[in-house]
C-alpha cells in the first residue's frame, strides 16, 4: 500500500467514514450493464446454485438450481442464463462504425490501413466480487467445450442450443478482466475500493456489504459499526443480515436452511416418480412445487441484498465525474468486444483450454502495456492520484520561474530552451533523465539538466516546438506557468511482433500441435 | 601463487576454469546440440567467456549475433572485444533514441554502427539488446544467423527469447542463476506451470522445452575472495558450489591511516582482515531512507577513502589504492540509494557508484557497503526476501563486503508468516530466501561491530 | 534443542495450569501445526497452541466467535470423493502414485497390500501404522496406508496426526498423499489451496521422518507428495506431485521455535488461565496478558482472529490496516501518533517518516482542495 493510499484509510479510520482515493471515476460504467449475482454449491466446481441477473434495477431474473448434482437442472440454469446474457451481448453486436485498423498485408509485408467495423459501444457485466470473475471464468470453462445435439448428433448428454456459445463469450469476459483498466467484465468491490478508502484493511474490502457500509455511512454516523454489522450480525436463527456477495454461500445457510429444504425437494421429486395413480401425482407435484418455491425464495433472499448493494454502488460510483481517459480505454474494450463478435460470426473454435506460447506471450505483453498504459491516464486525470506519484518521487509539480532560450548544436539548430521550475516536490532525477508534460492532450519531452539549489530544477526542452528554428507559439512554457512533470510515459509504445504460433521457435517447443480441442468426457453418471 | 589443497585433493582453479572453458567451446563450436547453457556464479569469468566464444566462432568462419540485456552491457561486451581483438569486424545495432551507444565506440575503427541490422550484414559478430533485436525481422535477413550467443539469459523473460529466437539456428546461452529474475508488472499466475510461462527466465523455458541441452558450469569465481566465496555459494548456490580462484592471503585490503577508534573504522578494519563486517545499529522500526543507517553508511565511506586504502591482489605487481571508482555503495531502493548520495555529497565525496541491486547487477568494485534491505523494517515482503537481491549485494567485491543494519533482522525473518502460495508444475526455486537471509546473517554476526553513533 | 526432561516436565505442567484443571490438551492436528506458520511472530498464538486451549471454545467464551464453518455440501463432496480415490484397493489412488513418483513397477489391481491399521486409542493405532510401514517396506508391492495414525513429538507432547493415506512404493520409498475436493483444471488449482495443502503434508512427512528414524536402513520419504483433486467439471480423480521442501523448512523451524512458549508462560502474572469456564472478564485479562501480533490475515488463519481485530482496533493499531502499511511508517505504530505527525501537530520534522507523512497529506488535501474548486 502506498504511503498516501495508507494514509486516506487511516483518515477513515479516524472520520469513521470512507475516504476519496480518487477525484475521478477511473473505469468505464455502461449506460445499460448487466448486472450478474451468482451463487455456487459448497465444494462443487462448476455447479451454480442460482443467480439474479438482468439489466433493469427493479426486476432481475431469478434463476435457481433446486439440485445442484442433477445435470438436467444445471443445463436448464445455463440454458436460460444464455436466453439473458446472448441477447443482452448481441444488442451491442449490430450497431456498427467505420474505423481503420493496420494489418499486414500478407503479400508485401507492409502495414496497410484497412477499414473494418467497429462496434459503437460493448456490453458490459459487473458482478459483486472478484471471486465473481473468477466464477464466471469457471463458467465460461465448463461451457465452452461442450456438444449441443446439433453440432454433434452423437453427443452423450448434448447440451442445450445456445450454451457452448455463452461458454464462449463468458471466457471472453473472463480473460478480457485480466487487462488493466479494462471494464467489459468488472467486479464491484474492486470499482468502489478503486475510488474510496475504508477504515479497514483490503482484504475486509472484499466484503461487498461491509465496503459499502464505509461507503455510504452518512455523516456523523460510523461506517465502522456498519461494516461490522455487515460482516457478522446474524439474526435470532444464526443467519448473516447481509448474506455474502458470493458466489459462496454461508455455511450457516447451506446447512440450515439449503440443505432441509433440498432434502424436500428431493423426496418431492421421488414421490412424484413413483407416483401411481393421477392423484398421487397431483399432490406429488404439488409438493414439488412447493419445495421448488422454498428453494427459490431462499436463493432469493441471498441474492437480493447483494443485488441491491451492487445497484447502490453503481449509485456511489456515478457521483464521480468521468474521467478524461475513460472513453479511449473503452474504445479497446469495444475492439475486443468487436474482434470476439468476429471470431464467433467467422465460426472460429472455442478459446483453447490453455494458451500456446505466442499467445501468452502476446497477453502479457498486452497487459503490461495496458497496465503502463492505465497508471499514467489515471494519474494524468486525477491530481489526487498524481499526487500520489509525485510523493513516490515519480512526478513533480511547480511554478515555471526563468525560461532562457536556447538552441541544439546542430547543422541547423533547433529549439532548446531551458525551463527552471521551482517545486517542493522530490523526483528521482538523474542525469539526463527524461520528463513530460501534457500540451495539448500530448506529451511534450524535455530532459533534467541540474538542480539550481533547494527544489529548483532546470530542465531543457527537446520536442513539440514546431519544425521552424524558433519554437512555435504556446510550445514553450512561460514563466509563471503552474505545470506538471512527469518522470513516466504518457504514451505506450507498440511492443516487438512475435512470431506466427505455426512459427514457434525450438527454443519454445516448436508450432503447437494442430489438433482441436476435443470436449470434456462426459460420464452416464452425473459425477460431480 | 600458492593454493592451499582442499581436503580430498588438489584443487587448481586455473585448470578447473580452463577445462570448463573448453568443455563448453566444444560444445558450443563442435556439439550437436542446438543450444548450450553455461551457469556462471560472480565473478567466473562470464564476460571473458562470451568474448573468447564469439571470436572462436568468427575465427571459425561462423558469424553470430549476440543477444545481451542491457544497451550498457551491450557496450561493455563491444569494447572488450575490440580490446582483445581490435581487428575483429563488429557491428553494434542500435536504437534511435538520443545517444544510443556509448561514445567511446566511436573510436574503434571495427566497429560499426547502425540502427539497421541490414547495414551490420556480413560482419563476424553483430550486438544488440534483446529489445532491438526483436525488432529485427528474420525476412530482413538473407537467413537467420548460423550461431548466437545469449548474455544475462537468467535475466532475459521467456517472451523476449520468443521473439528473436527465430534469427538464429543454434544458441550459446550464459548467465547468472543466483542473480534477480525478471519480472512482470502485471500478473502471469494464469501461465504458471508451463513450460513457455512467458514471465519466466528464458533459461527455464528453453530447459523445460530441451532438457537433453548440454548444461555447464563456471566453477571458479575470481572475483569473490577466499572469504566470500564458501559463503555466496552456499547460501545461493547450494545445489551448484563453486569456488573462489584466489586462497586467503592473496589478496590484502591495508589502510595508511590507522583506526581512530570510531565504529566506522573498525568495522573498515574488521572487514579488510575477514573480508565482511557488520555494522549493527540499535534495533529500530525506521522509514527506508533511515537517516542513521545512512549516516553511518557514508561514514563508512568517507572513512574508506581517507585512510588511504591499498588494495593487493593477484592482478597487479603491487598495491593498488582505494579509489572511489574502487568502491560501491548498494540498497535495496531507488529512494535508499538518493539519500546515501546526498549523505555522501554531504561529506563531501562524490565519483563513489551508489545504485540499487538491480543495477548493480554484472558489476564489480574492490569494496561494496551495503544497505541490507532487512534493516530497520517492520517485516520481511517477499521482494525484501529475494535471494536474487542479497545475493547481487553481497557478491560485488573483490576484497571486502561491510553490511549496515539494525539489529533484530533475525527476529524479523523468524517472525515471517510462510503461508506462500504454490501453483502446481513450478519447479520449485533453491535456495529459499529465509535460509539464505539467514546463512549470510550468521555470518555477518562472526564480524558485528555495534554503531554507537 | 529440546529441553532437558525436567524443565520438560515443569512445562507441561505449567501448560496444563494455563488450560485449567482437569482441561484435556486439544490435540493439535496437522492443519493447526501447519497454521504455526501463518504469524509465527504472535505469542499470542504460540502460547495457546502449545498449551493446547481449545481457541474455538476460548473465542466463543470472548463474545467473538471464530466464523470458520463448513457447508455440509462440501464435506459430503470431500468424503464422497475420497472414498472414489481409495475405492477397489486404491488401485486409482495407487495407479496415480505410480505415474507422478515412480518407485517400481505399475501397479495390478488388486494385487496392493491395504493393512487393516485398526487398533485401540490414538497410541495403539501409531504403533500398529508404524509396524505396517516397516512391514510395508521390507515388502516389495505396493502399500496403501489408509488412514494411519503418526506421532509426532510437538514441543514435548505428542500430537497424533491423521494423514489421508501414505503410500509405500515396492522400492520402499514412503509417500504422503493428499486428497482435496477443490478441482484441478486444465492442469491448474486455486494456489491458495495448494500451498495450505503442501504445508498441511509436510507436517506429515515430518512425523514419517519419526517412525523412518527408527528402522534401519531408513526408507526414503519422497519430498514430493501427491496431491489428488478432481479433474476438470468431474469427480474423477487426477494428481500433481508437489515438491514440499520449502515447507518441511519451514514446519521443522516453527516447530523448534514452540520451545519458546516456556518464555512466553514466564512472563505471565501468577495464576494465569485460559481455562473457558472462567468468566469472561478473567479470561479477557489473562488473553490481553499475552502479546498478540494481529493483522488482517490473521481473520482466515486463526479461531481468535475476531478477538484481537477488535482489540487492535480500540487500540488503533496501524497493522489492523494490513501489514504492508508500516512499511514507510518507521516507528509509528498507532493511527492517532500518525495522523498526528501528519497534520504537523507531533512528530519530529527531520524523521523521514513524519516528514514523508506530511507532505503525504499536504498533497492529498492540494489535490482534494484542487477537486473541491473544480465542482463550483
Amino acid at each position: 500500500m502506498s504511503l498516501i493510499d495508507g494514509l486516506a484509510r487511516l483518515e477513515a479510520v479516524s472520520t469513521g467514514r470512507a475516504q476519496p482515493r480518487a477525484t475521478a471515476r477511473h473505469r468505464h460504467l455502461s449506460q445499460r450493464p448487466l448486472v450478474l449475482v451468482p451463487l455456487t454449491t459448497a465444494g462443487e466446481a462448476g455447479a451454480p446454485l442460482g443467480a439474479l441477473v438482468g439489466t433493469e434495477r427493479t426486476s432481475p431474473r431469478l434463476l435457481v438450481v433446486p439440485q445442484p448434482r442433477d445435470r438436467d437442472l444445471r443445463f436448464a440454469f445455463l440454458s436460460e442464463l444464455a436466453e439473458i446474457v446472448l441477447p443482452y451481448v448481441d444488442s451491442f453486436a449490430g450497431d456498427v462504425e467505420a474505423a481503420e485498423r493496420s494489418e499486414t498485408d500478407p503479400e508485401t509485408s507492409k502495414r496497410v490501413k484497412v477499414e473494418v467495423e467497429l462496434c459503437a459501444d460493448a456490453p458490459q457485466l459487473i458482478v459483486p466480487s472478484r471471486a465473481g470473475i473468477e466464477f464466471v471464468r469457471l463458467l465460461g470453462r465448463s461451457m465452452r467445450f461442450r456438444r449441443t445435439a446439433e453440432q454433434d448428433p452423437d453427443a452423450p448428454y448434448p447440451a442445450p442450443p445456445r450454451v457452448p456459445l455463452l461458454g464462449r463469450w463468458l471466457t471472453h469476459f473472463g480473460e478480457r478482466a485480466r487487462v488493466p483498466g479494462s471494464s467489459l467484465l468488472l467486479a464491484m468491490t474492486e470499482l468502489l475500493s478503486r475510488h474510496w478508502a475504508t477504515g479497514q484493511s483490503s482484504l475486509e474490502d472484499q466484503h461487498l456489504g461491509a465496503l459499502l457500509a464505509w461507503i455510504e455511512a452518512p455523516e456523523g454516523t460510523s461506517g465502522a459499526e456498519a461494516a461490522f454489522r455487515a460482516e457478522l450480525a446474524r439474526d435470532e436463527a444464526g443467519q448473516l443480515l447481509c448474506p455474502p456477495a458470493g458466489p459462496a454461500t454461508d455455511p450457516a445457510f447451506d446447512n440450515t436452511l439449503l440443505a432441509p429444504a433440498m432434502e424436500r425437494y428431493d423426496r418431492a421429486r421421488s414421490a412424484l416418480a413413483a407416483a401411481e395413480d393421477g392423484v398421487a401425482a397431483d399432490v406429488g407435484l404439488a409438493a414439488l412445487t412447493a419445495a421448488e418455491q422454498e428453494i427459490h425464495a431462499l436463493i432469493d433472499s441471498r441474492t437480493r441484498p447483494t443485488w441491491d448493494a451492487v445497484w447502490r454502488g453503481l449509485d456511489a460510483l456515478c457521483t464521480l465525474p468521468v474521467a478524461a481517459h475513460d472513453a479511449d480505454r473503452w474504445t479497446r474494450d469495444r475492439w475486443s468486444f468487436t474482434g470476439h463478435r468476429d471470431r464467433v460470426v467467422a465460426g472460429e473454435p472455442p478459446q483453447p483450454r490453455v494458451d500456446d506460447a505466442v499467445t501468452a506471450a502476446n497477453k502479457l505483453a498486452t497487459r503490461e502495456r495496458e497496465q503502463s498504459r492505465l497508471e499514467a491516464q489515471e494519474a494524468l486525470d486525477d491530481p489526487l492520484v498524481m499526487a500520489g506519484r509525485r510523493l513516490a518521487g515519480e512526478a513533480f509539480a511547480g511554478e515555471v520561474t526563468e525560461v532562457v532560450m536556447a538552441y541544439s548544436e546542430a547543422k541547423s539548430p533547433r529549439p532548446r530552451p531551458l525551463v527552471t521550475v521551482r517545486t517542493d516536490d522530490r523526483p528521482h532525477l538523474g542525469e539526463r533523465t527524461k520528463v513530460y508534460r501534457a500540451l495539448g492532450g500530448k506529451p511534450q519531452t524535455a530532459e533534467f539538466v541540474a538542480y539550481e539549489g533547494e527544489g529548483v530544477v532546470v530542465l531543457r526542452l527537446t520536442d513539440k516546438m514546431g519544425r521552424g528554428k524558433e519554437p512555435d507559439p504556446g510550445s514553450v512554457p512561460e514563466k509563471g506557468d503552474r505545470i506538471c512533470w512527469t518522470l513516466f510515459e504518457h504514451e505506450q509504445r507498440g511492443g516487438p511482433k512475435l512470431p506466427d504460433p505455426e512459427e514457434t521457435p525450438w527454443t519454445h517447443g516448436g508450432p503447437p500441435a494442430e489438433t482441436a480441442e476435443r470436449p470434456d468426457p462426459v460420464t452416464a453418471e452425473d459425477t460431480l | 601463487m600458492q593454493l592451499a589443497p582442499p581436503a580430498g585433493g588438489a584443487f587448481d582453479p586455473g585448470a578447473e576454469a580452463a577445462r570448463a572453458t573448453e568443455a563448453i567451446l566444444h560444445d558450443t563450436l563442435h556439439g550437436t546440440h542446438r543450444g548450450v547453457v553455461v551457469d556462471s556464479p560472480p565473478g567466473a569469468g562470464k564476460s571473458t567467456l562470451v568474448v573468447r566464444a564469439a571470436r572462436e566462432l568468427a575465427a571459425a568462419g561462423r558469424p553470430l549475433m549476440v543477444i545481451a540485456q542491457t544497451n550498457a552491457q551491450v557496450d561493455d561486451l563491444v569494447l572488450r572485444l575490440a580490446e582483445k581483438d581490435p581487428k575483429l569486424p563488429v557491428g553494434r545495432l542500435h536504437s534511435s533514441d538520443p545517444d544510443p551507444y556509448d561514445k567511446a565506440l566511436d573510436d574503434l575503427p571495427n566497429v560499426r554502427k547502425s540502427t539497421k541490422a541490414g547495414d551490420l550484414a556480413g560482419l563476424d559478430v553483430v550486438i544488440s539488446t534483446a529489445a532491438k533485436w526483436a525488432h529485427v525481422k528474420v525476412d530482413q535477413l538473407d537467413a537467420p544467423w548460423g550461431h548466437a550467443i545469449v548474455d544475462e539469459a537468467y535475466q532475459m523473460r521467456s517472451d523476449a527469447l520468443l521473439a528473436v529466437a527465430g534469427l538464429f539456428e543454434r544458441a550459446l546461452f550464459v548467465g547468472d542463476p543466483g542473480q534477480l529474475d525478471p519480472f512482470s508488472i502485471v500478473g502471469a499466475e494464469q501461465w504458471a506451470g508451463l513450460a513457455y510461462d512467458p514471465s519466466a527466465s528464458a533459461v527455464t523455458t528453453l530447459l523445460a522445452h530441451n532438457p537433453e541441452l548440454p548444461q555447464h558450469r563456471l566453477p571458479v569465481s575470481w572475483r569473490l575472495p577466499a572469504s566470500a566465496a564458501p559463503l555466496v555459494s552456499g547460501a545461493f548456490y547450494p545445489y551448484t558450489p563453486f569456488r573462489s580462484g584466489t586462497d586467503h592471503g592473496d589478496r590484502a585490503l591495508r589502510f595508511a591511516v590507522a583506526s581512530d577508534g570510531s565504529a566506522a573504522d573498525r568495522v573498515i578494519d574488521e572487514a579488510a582482515e575477514a573480508g565482511w563486517g557488520l555494522l549493527e545499529l540499535p534495533a529500530r522500526n525506521t522509514p527506508r531512507t533511515d537517516p542513521e543507517a545512512v549516516g553511518a553508511l557514508a561514514r563508512v565511506v568517507r572513512r574508506l577513502l581517507d585512510r588511504g586504502g591499498a588494495a593487493t591482489s593477484e592482478r597487479g605487481p603491487g598495491p593498488a589504492p582505494l579509489t572511489a571508482d574502487r568502491i560501491a555503495v548498494g540498497t535495496a531502493h531507488r529512494d535508499q540509494a538518493a539519500a546515501v548520495r546526498a549523505a555522501l555529497a554531504d561529506l563531501g565525496v562524490r565519483d563513489v557508484t551508489v545504485d540499487t541491486a538491480n543495477r548493480l547487477q554484472g558489476r564489480e568494485y574492490d569494496v561494496t557497503v551495503v544497505l541490507h534491505p532487512l534493516s530497520g523494517r517492520p517485516d520481511a515482503t517477499a521482494f525484501h526476501l529475494e535471494t536474487g537481491r542479497l545475493c547481487v549485494l553481497t557478491s560485488r567485491h573483490r576484497h571486502a563486503c561491510i553490511v549496515v543494519c539494525r539489529a533484530g533482522v533475525d527476529t524479523l525473518l523468524d517472525d515471517h508468516p510462510s503461508t506462500e502460495p504454490v501453483q502446481l508444475g513450478v519447479t520449485v526455486k533453491f535456495p529459499d530466501g529465509w535460509e539464505a537471509n539467514h546463512a549470510v546473517l550468521a555470518r555477518l554476526a562472526e564480524h558485528r561491530v555495534r554503531w554507537s553513533g | 534443542m529440546p529441553a532437558p526432561p525436567r524443565r520438560r516436565t515443569a512445562l507441561r505442567q505449567r501448560l496444563a495450569e494455563l488450560r485449567g484443571p482437569d482441561v484435556p490438551a486439544r490435540p493439535l492436528d496437522a492443519r493447526a501445526l501447519a497454521a504455526l506458520a501463518a504469524n509465527p511472530g504472535c505469542s499470542r498464538r504460540s502460547l495457546l497452541d502449545g498449551a493446547g486451549v481449545d481457541k474455538t471454545v476460548l473465542a466463543q467464551s470472548l463474545g467473538a466467535p471464530s466464523g470458520f464453518g463448513q457447508s455440509q455440501f462440501a464435506f459430503m463432496r470431500g468424503n464422497a470423493f475420497e472414498a472414489r480415490v481409495k475405492a477397489d484397493g486404491g488401485a486409482e489412488l495407487l495407479r496415480l502414485t505410480h505415474r507422478f513418483l515412480g518407485g517400481g513397477p505399475e501397479p495390478v489391481p488388486g494385487g496392493s497390500a491395504v493393512p487393516d491399521l485398526a487398533a485401540a486409542g490414538p497410541e495403539g493405532r501409531a504403533a500398529r501404522t508404524a509396524l505396517a510401514l516397516r512391514e510395508a517396506t521390507a515388502s516389495d508391492g505396493w502399500t496403501l496406508l489408509d488412514h494411519p495414525m503418526l506421532a509426532l513429538d510437538v514441543a514435548g507432547t505428542p500430537a497424533f496426526l491423521e494423514p489421508d493415506a501414505v503410500v509405500v512404493h515396492p522400492d520402499g520409498g514412503w509417500t504422503v498423499v493428499e486428497i482435496k475436493s477443490f478441482p484441478m483444471i486444465d492442469g491448474s488449482a486455486d494456489a491458495a489451496k495448494v500451498g495450505a495443502a503442501a504445508r498441511q503434508s509436510a507436517v506429515y512427512a515430518l512425523a514419517l521422518e519419526q517412525v523412518a528414524a527408527r528402522i534401519e536402513p531408513a526408507p526414503e520419504i519422497h519430498h514430493h507428495v501427491l496431491l489428488v483433486c478432481p479433474k476438470d467439471f468431474s469427480n474423477l480423480p487426477t494428481a500433481s506431485a508437489i515438491d514440499v521442501r520449502k515447507q518441511l523448512s519451514v514446519t521443522r523451524r516453527q516447530l523448534a521455535r514452540l520451545t519458546r512458549v516456556e518464555d512466553i508462560a514466564a512472563e505471565l502474572p501468577e495464576g494465569t488461565t485460559f481455562d473457558v469456564r472462567r468468566p469472561a472478564a478473567e479470561l479477557t485479562a489473562a488473553v490481553e496478558a499475552v502479546p498478540a501480533a494481529y493483522a488482517p490475515e490473521c481473520l482466515s488463519a486463526c479461531e481468535l482472529a475476531f478477538h484481537c481485530r477488535a482489540r487492535a482496533r480500540e487500540q488503533g493499531e496501524v497493522t489492523a490496516l494490513g501489514r504492508s502499511i508500516r512499511g514507510e511508517l518507521g516507528g509509528l505504530t498507532s493511527i492517532d501518533d500518525v495522523l498526528s505527525a501528519a497534520s504537523g501537530a507531533t512528530g519530529d520534522p527531520d524523521d523521514p517518516a513524519v516528514a514523508t507523512l506530511r507532505r503525504a497529506a499536504e498533497l492529498r488535501a492540494e489535490a482534494l482542495a484542487g477537486e473541491a474548486a473544480a465542482c463550483h
